[in-house]
């Protein structure tokens, strides 16, 4: 079972994404589970959402506390959230940033595999939200795609245009360039 | 038909629109769900042919169901918490006036203090209703058990509650085959009930019965229930037959050799499964037995399984104040006068959501093993408790 963690602020979409992954992961055929932290939700806090993804029937129903992807949409949130909080020994952390992996590494003290994305930029670039507000999921969805190795472009951009409600186009699009411009050293 | 990755509500919405009410009666704010939001969606797009009525508060939501379904047509509504309490008089009016309702609980916990999170107090609560209660443990059977639940309620007349925790499964997606419309049209006919109102046709419903009535009006209610499980049995095989997905009263998980059963209503139990699995990998025999539906009570099935047991654990995620768990006291109460001879314990979790990890669950299967080999030290035990003591 692959169990893959989101961070966010309300209005990013970190919710969105988890459910992305989901269905891009259910129509190749893993079963599959997505949902957002059981709380209350505002504009602008932090927003915790998950994925499972299992080739077996996935039974375990609670919350993710021992994660095998970490997927940070906003590094605001280093300095009030534990993002790494339980991620595996073996995990993997994605991050939107402009920095490099080596440098992100450094910032979050982490020994675990770090690789990064500039979603924002991404998404400014396909004019998804405003340039203050930029909607970042869809990019960090084509990022993860990537790195993990578990999703083709082709089920991404299909989920991706499933649920995008708005600028489907351009959603795909940020998956696709995401997809392709990921970084790891 | 269609695979769709989607909510427990999506599930629920889509399980009562294949069902095809023609009156959907409901409260739309807090703490209603977006099973009613997704409903009004489908009625006001054509998807669903039926009356949304919108009314102010979910005591009248049963009351317009209850004079809705009088005329002959079948009724939905879906509900929550203080919301199921508040249709408490009318739930009773329900099941008196032999309807075959059928509606959707939200299992959360009541306040105060405020909780909007996974607990069975709500439902629990409302036992002596007179209504069957389904506990769902996937989405899959959220949708399932509405249809299933209209053919097992109107054969019986008696009304049904499908019940699906809350956030995880309400606000969790998951993968559900969505049937097609004519699969289930043709599982489910349309309904036809013996009596109905009708213009120019005066009849009465539920006036005024003498002492030397009542009673055998309540025996026959009585003897409904009592039927209902045989029903249950068959429609869920029936339903298996068309759609591939067979249901009972409960689900049996590898009880047919373990020393100790956990029993469970609830997407608790599914976690459970998995632990079970862990427990066999080291050589532990545990099992697992879902309630499905706790109103009629599955006692014969738990005889069934404790006459092989060593012990039986009880997992309520409510309690009645005085003497444990609901679910606790009827599984001893079950076991009281069959061959069986087994200790029982019950225990006490998650209340207010708080998270059943596969830790806790292990935990329990722990003591119960414990349990068994050095006796039941404590009856009752609350899981989890912050207290200081450090026991979990």
């Amino acid at each position: 079972m692959i169990e893959i963690r989101f961070h966010g602020r309300g209005g990013q979409g970190a919710v969105i994404a988890s459910e992305m992954v989901a269905v891009a992961a259910a129509s190749e055929g893993y079963d599959v589970s997505a949902f957002p932290y059981f709380g209350v939700e505002r504009r602008g806090a932090p927003v915790t959402a998950f994925t499972r993804l299992d080739r077996r029937p996935i039974r375990t129903k609670c919350q993710i506390y021992e994660p095998d992807y970490v997927v940070i949409l906003d590094t605001a949130l280093l300095e009030t959230v534990d993002v790494l909080a339980g991620l595996k020994e073996s995990g993997v952390v994605l991050v939107n940033t402009d920095k490099t992996p080596a440098d992100m590494k450094a910032i979050l003290k982490t020994d675990r595999r770090v690789i990064t994305v500039d979603a924002t930029a991404i998404a400014i670039r396909n004019r998804l939200g405003s340039s203050a507000s930029p909607i970042v999921n869809t990019a960090i969805v084509g990022a993860f795609a990537r790195i993990s190795g578990l999703l083709s472009l082709e089920s991404t951009k299909k989920s991706v245009m499933d649920l995008a409600p708005v600028k489907k186009e351009n959603n795909a699009q940020a998956a696709e360039d995401a997809y392709n411009e990921t970084k790891e050293e | 038909m269609v695979k769709k990755v989607i909510t427990g509500n999506g599930a629920s919405a889509n399980g009562a629109r294949l069902a095809k009410p023609k009156v959907i009666a409901a409260y739309p704010i807090t703490p209603q769900t977006s099973i009613i939001e997704k409903l009004a969606l489908m009625v006001s797009n054509g998807e669903l042919d039926a009356k949304f009525i919108k009314v102010e508060s979910e005591h009248s939501a049963m009351a317009a169901c209850i004079a809705a379904q009088n005329t002959g047509v079948r009724t939905y509504t879906a509900s929550s918490s203080h919301g199921l309490a508040l249709m408490h008089e009318l739930l009773m009016w329900a099941s008196g006036a032999r309807l075959p309702i059928v509606m959707t609980d939200v299992n959360r916990a009541m306040g105060p203090p405020w909780s909007i999170w996974a607990d069975q107090q709500d439902t629990i609560a409302q036992r002596d209703t007179g209504w069957i209660q389904f506990y769902v443990a996937s989405n899959q059977e959220a949708l399932d058990t509405i249809i299933l639940a209209y053919k097992v309620a109107e054969t019986v007349n008696l009304p049904a509650m499908s019940i699906e925790d809350a956030f995880i499964l309400s606000h969790t997606m998951e993968s559900v085959d969505i049937p097609e419309q004519e699969t289930v049209d043709s599982f489910l006919p349309p309904y036809e009930p013996k009596f109905r109102l009708k213009v120019g046709e005066p009849m009465g419903f539920g006036s005024l019965v003498m002492p030397e009535g009542y009673m055998e009006f309540r025996y026959k209610i009585s003897e409904a229930m009592d039927e209902a499980r045989n029903v249950i049995r068959t429609v869920g095989k029936e339903f298996g037959e068309t759609f591939g997905r067979k249901y009972g009263l409960v689900e049996e998980y590898k009880t047919d050799d373990a020393e100790v059963v956990l029993v469970i209503a609830g997407s608790v139990a599914s976690t459970a499964m998995e632990v079970v699995d862990m427990m066999r990998d080291e050589g532990k025999k545990a099992g697992v037995l879902r309630i499905r539906s706790f109103r009629p009570f599955p006692y014969e099935e738990i005889r069934k399984v404790a006459k092989q047991a060593g012990l039986i654990g009880v997992f309520d995620r409510s309690y009645t104040g005085g003497f444990g768990g609901a679910i606790g006291t009827e599984v001893k109460g079950a076991l009281y006068n069959s061959d069986a001879s087994l200790p029982v314990k019950n225990y006490i979790a998650g209340l207010g959501g708080r998270d059943i990890t596969p830790k806790v669950l292990r935990k329990i299967f722990e003591d119960m093993f414990e349990s068994l080999n050095g006796g039941v030290k404590k009856e009752v035990e609350w899981v989890g408790l912050r207290d200081g003591s450090g026991r979990w």
